[in-house]
This record gives structure tokens, sequence and C-alpha cells, in this order.
């Protein structure tokens, strides 16, 4: 590990050197990427997050609202009712030791976990908190509760429709649940609606799975070297993962896959030591939260300013209901596909529930977030809460963390570079499954994604945060347009398997292995 | 009644001592059958990238096909050429605990292993498989030198 990090390290340390004083030039570079970028997706943004008529509400955050609340009550709370047995699963209780050599339910939910622990939970909270104030955060709980039911819908749907190759080779997500499922009902339009989805997954894939998780790698690092072009680190980032995905050095990935959950559970120990540190703060935090999310505390758009920011991060970040997870988890060789739907819904837990409250804690009680003494509430500048230093994204979250450990930065800076690394993996893969739906399984159109993946690594680093979030949001979204729609039309068949499922659980059809 | 021994083995030379072991052994009791087992090191809670996961089915079949072919199916070909009823088997898991949940749903009356061939700092650190089926199994074990 320490070989890949100096890898990455040195070039981009020599690189900024030499910059330094070709700077205005290659700021240049910078820029131009930044304004093409921006004129090029501004109309497809700008309709993903189109406000409902009358309203400041965007659309799409109320159809991620209302599609987790109707499988909610659908399924009867299944996310309360089984969260207990959700973990049963995961400890291998009830799997056969004659299967023992696939894929676990530990292994799928923890793959899955490594695509969406990540930025999300750094990043996209401390834009939350900073946009929407500490409200922001109990609809993100919410978001995140309530998505436990979409995320088990779409991973049942992910298990039971995959497409299972001769060679022993599987191929899941929403492209062929959607196709298979609704051709199995005699509905139409399920072909049209797998290639929507399908082309929604690149750009999300290229979006918020690499070009967001590039950005904001650049921004910590630059935080610590010293500012330089965003390309540099592009191109360092791109080359690296070129290596893994196109030359197939697994040993870089498996190295990665093996240190990201170390890194998850510092993280959450740090922050638990911030907050017990501070244990006399927590009570006070959670009223900014509460108070917060009903009346604003004069953030900028007040209650309805952090509800939107709160839904629009915790989907950002748990990703349910976009489908994305139903990829991961349809490996899983299980003969029960619910089962994969029930591991599935901790998935959210951990990521918004527990994770991004803790970030959005700990930003709460480190007091980066200015107060205007005149009025007692969050002082506001340019839309934004003013924070110590005008930080935002990770850099707010750092500079959170910094407050009581001032080591914490440096930390944090080797975490979000690896999670950016092992996101844009995950995503990598995600991208690929959708491109080969939609262009084949050879080769070449396998190696010509992967060098277009590449490509937009370079781009994102390069381009502004406020474009590239926008643009990641938006794609990511798109995808929970038609997955969604998907799910309405087939959440019968997971109904029907629940049922069964429920049925032989209680008769003791299903029971635990002795192990 | 036909008595059943389960012999460990590792797919190296010293698993050969603990066959040579058991073969006398049903020798001298006689009506006597020999259960081969390798055991393919694996736990459900590592992590794997999607890409793995995907693939892990035909992997799986792939290291089973593969510790048979050079490990279960010589053993068992020799013994059964040399008059001993014999049958093999391979299992995914931590070698001791899948090597004592083998021998309990077979009946088995004894484990045969031989001495552990691991070592440096994993086996410091994590101990051996056979001390671990020594201390944990639910059966008498014959350890092997």
């Amino acid at each position: 590990m320490g070989e890949i990090m100096k890898n990455l390290y040195t070039p981009a340390l020599a690189l900024s050197a030499l910059t330094a004083s070709t700077m205005p030039a290659s700021a240049g570079i910078d820029e131009q990427v930044n304004e093409a970028f921006a004129a090029f997706t501004g109309p497809f943004v700008s309709f993903i997050f189109a406000p409902i008529p009358g309203t400041a509400f965007p659309w799409i955050v109320m159809w991620l609202v209302i599609a987790a609340t109707v499988f909610t009550l659908y399924f009867g709370f299944v996310q309360l009712k089984f969260f207990k047995h959700a973990i049963s699963l995961v400890k291998g209780d009830y799997s056969d030791p004659n299967d023992a050599g696939e894929v676990s339910h530990f292994q799928a939910l923890a793959t899955a976990l490594s695509g969406t622990v990540g930025l999300g939970n750094i990043a996209g909270v401390a834009v939350a908190v900073g946009i929407g104030g500490p409200g922001a955060t109990f609809w993100m709980i919410l978001a995140g509760l309530l998505g436990m039911a979409s995320k088990f819908t779409e991973c049942t749907l992910g298990v039971k429709y995959r497409n299972e190759y001769p060679d022993g080779t599987v191929s899941g997500g929403p492209m062929y649940y959607i196709s298979k499922g609704f051709a199995e009902k005699g509905l139409p339009g399920g072909k049209f609606l797998a290639v929507l989805f399908a082309i929604f997954c690149i750009l999300g894939a290229l979006g918020g799975g690499n070009m967001f998780q590039a950005n904001q790698a650049h921004a910590q690092i630059s935080g610590i070297v010293g500012d330089f072009p965003g390309w540099i680190t592009g191109i360092v980032f791109a080359a690296v993962v070129f290596i893994v995905i196109v030359g197939g050095v697994k040993s870089i990935a498996r190295v990665t896959e093996k240190v990201v959950p170390f890194m998850g559970v510092m993280y959450v120990t740090a922050a638990l030591i911030i907050l017990l540190v501070n244990f006399d703060q927590i009570g006070w935090a959670f009223g900014q939260i509460f108070a917060g999310a009903f009346t604003g505390l004069g953030v900028a758009g007040g209650m309805v300013g952090a509800l939107i920011q709160g839904f629009k991060r915790a989907a950002f970040s748990n990703e349910a209901g976009v489908g994305s997870a139903a990829i991961a988890h349809s490996a899983v060789r299980t003969k029960e596909p619910i089962t994969e739907g029930f591991v599935s819904l901790l998935e959210p837990f951990i990521d918004t529930v527990v994770i991004c409250t803790m970030t959005a804690l700990v930003i709460t009680i480190s007091g980066q977030l200015i107060v205007d003494p005149a009025t007692g509430n969050y002082a506001i500048e340019a839309g934004k809460i003013a924070t110590v230093g005008g930080t935002s994204g990770v850099a707010l979250t750092s500079a959170a963390f910094a407050s009581a450990f001032s080591w914490f930065p440096y930390v944090l800076a080797v975490a979000v570079i690896l999670f950016a690394f092992s996101t844009m993996i995950s995503w990598s893969y995600y991208g690929l499954k959708a491109w080969t739906y939609l262009f084949g399984e050879s080769k070449n159109s396998e190696l010509t994604f992967k060098i277009i993946f590449c490509v937009f690594i370079v781009i994102g680093a390069a381009a502004s945060l406020g474009p590239v979030i926008d643009f990641s949001d938006a794609a990511i979204f798109a995808m929970a347009v038609v997955n969604i729609t998907g799910l309405y039309f087939l959440m019968s068949v997971v109904k029907n398997e629940f049922n069964s499922y429920k049925e032989r659980l209680a008769s003791g059809e299903i029971k635990k292995f002795e192990h | 009644m036909t008595t059943t021994l389960v012999v460990g083995l590792d797919g190296q030379g010293s698993g050969d001592r603990a066959l040579a072991y058991a073969k006398r052994m049903a020798g001298l009791i006689g009506k006597c059958e020999l259960l081969i087992v390798y055991v393919i090191e694996w736990s459900p809670y590592s992590f794997q990238t999607a890409e793995e996961n995907a693939q892990r089915h035909k992997r799986r079949e792939e290291e089973i096909a593969t510790a048979m072919e050079r490990i279960i199916d010589p053993a068992v070909k020799a013994l059964k050429d040399d008059g001993v009823k014999a049958k093999g088997l391979v299992r995914h898991g931590d070698v001791a605990d899948t090597l004592n949940a083998i021998s309990v749903e077979e009946n088995a009356d004894q484990i045969i292993v031989s001495r552990s061939s691991e070592g440096g700092f994993a086996k410091r650190i994590f101990g051996s498989s056979t001390a671990n089926l020594v201390m944990s199994a639910s059966l008498p074990v014959t350890v092997v030198g």
C-alpha cells in the first residue's frame, strides 16, 4: 500500500512544483474544461431538478420520497420488522454449509457498501448541512429509514431476474429485471425502460461514481500539499484506475477493498470519540437538528431548504431507489432472492442513519458553522451557511474533525482517496454492466467503456465542484426515475416472494443451520 | 458396523503420512471406510470486488475441480487399488471447523490429520489448523507426526 501511495503522491507533488510557475496556463485548462462541461450538462441538470410548478420543491426529490414511502407501507414496514432477521442472514445463520465458497450475504453487502460508503458520507453531508443547516440531518435520517424499503425491493428483484451464463458468471440489475419482469407480466415497454436505465446508469457511473469522486479527492489532496491544477490529480487517478480495470491488476483493487473497511471503522471511531468528548453538546446538537428540520433556523429556503438538501444527499449517499445496489447484490448465490433484499436493507441504515448522522453531528458540534450574534441564527453568505475559513464539501468535514484532532485531515485525506478509488472501481463495474447490456459483452466494447471512464476521471478532477455535483446528482436521479417506475410495476412480484417466505419462516420450513 | 475414519489432507507431503497411517488402521480394523477430505480455506467474511463476486460461482467450481483432480482423486484411487474402501470430498471453509462438521455429519469415529505444515508468522498469530482442530473437535483426533 505504501508503494501505491508513494506512486500516487510523488508525481503529483513533482508536477505541482513544476507547474507552479506556469499556473495561469494550467488554470486556464481547468477553466475551459469547467465551462464546456457546465454548458453541455446544463439542460439535463435543469430538467431533473425542475421544481414542481408553483413551489420551490424539485419534483425528483418528491419522486424518491413518495416511492420509499409507498414501498414502506406496501411491505408493512419491512425495514423494522425484518431488521433482526437481516442481521441473522448476514451472520450466516441461514446459510447452507454445502454452499460454502459461494458469495455470502456478508460479502454482497460489503461489496455494495464499498460502492456507497464514501464521499457521500463525508463531502455530501457537509454540503447538505452547509446549505440546509443541521435540520437537513433530520430529513436525511428519515430518507435513510424510508429508503431501506426501496433497497429491499430493488435488490430482491436484482437476484430474482439476473442472468446466469453457462460459464457460471452472473449479470444482474434493473436493466435485467425491468426487461424480464415486464415480459413475464405481459407489460409493454420493458425493453425501452431497460435501455433508458442503462443509458442513465452509464451517465451516473461517469458522474457520481467517477467525476464527483475525482473532484473531491483532488480538493482533499490540494488542501494538504497546496493548490495545483486538477487535471494532474485526474491523470494520476485515471492511470491507477486504468491499471486495475483494463490491466487487470487485481492486487491494487484487493488491497483497497481490504483497507477501505478499516478506514470506514476508523472514521466512525474518530467521530464517536469526538462525540463522546463533547458528550454534553450531543443533546444540543440534536436540538439544532430537530429545530432546524421544521423551522430551518434561518437557513436559505427555511424548512423546505433543509428538507430538500437532506433528502437529496441521503439519496446520493445511499442510492436507495437508484438501482445501482441491485447490480452489486445480484451476485449472491441464494435459493431465496428475498433474503438478499433483507440483507440490502441494512445498507441505507449503515450508510445514512449511522455514518451520515455522525458526520452531521461532528460538523454541528465543531462550531464550524458561524452563528450570527445579532439574530442567533446561522450567518448566511451567498445562499450557504458561513463557515470558519469559508470551507464547504469535504473541506468542511475535514475542518470539523480537525477541531478535535489536528492530525485528522491527513487520515481523512488518505480515507477520501481510498473511498474515491473504491467507489470508482465499484461504479466502473455498474457502468460496464449497463454498457455491455447495450453494446454486447465483447472485449472491444468493454475496453471502449473503460477508456471513456478513465477520461472522465481527468475531467472530473479538473472541473469545479458546482457543475460536477449538479451533473452527478442529475445522472444518478435520472436512474431513479426509470428504476422506480419499474419497481412500481414489479413490486407485486416481491410481495409474492415476501408472503411465501414469511409463511415458510413461520412454519419452520426455513430454519437456521447448525454451524 | 462399518468404522468411518475421516482423513484431512493439506495437499502437501505431510498429508501422505496421515493417509498411510489411516490405511494401516483401516487394515487393522477390517470393516472400515476412509473419507478423504480437502478443505479449501475460505471465509464468508472476506471482502471482494463486484467483479470477483460476479465470477465467484465459476471460480468455486474450478477450485473444487482442481482439488478433486490433484489431491482427492489420486488418493482415493490409490486406496481403492489397494482394496481399501474410500471416498473423497472437497469443501470450502475454515479447515478445523469444516473437518469437524463433516465428521459429525458422516458419523465418523475418528479424524486423522498430519502435523501442521503451516509455519512462521501466521501460525504464531492464528495458531495452526491442526491445533485448532485438536482443541475444538467433537470426536477423537489422531495427529500423525
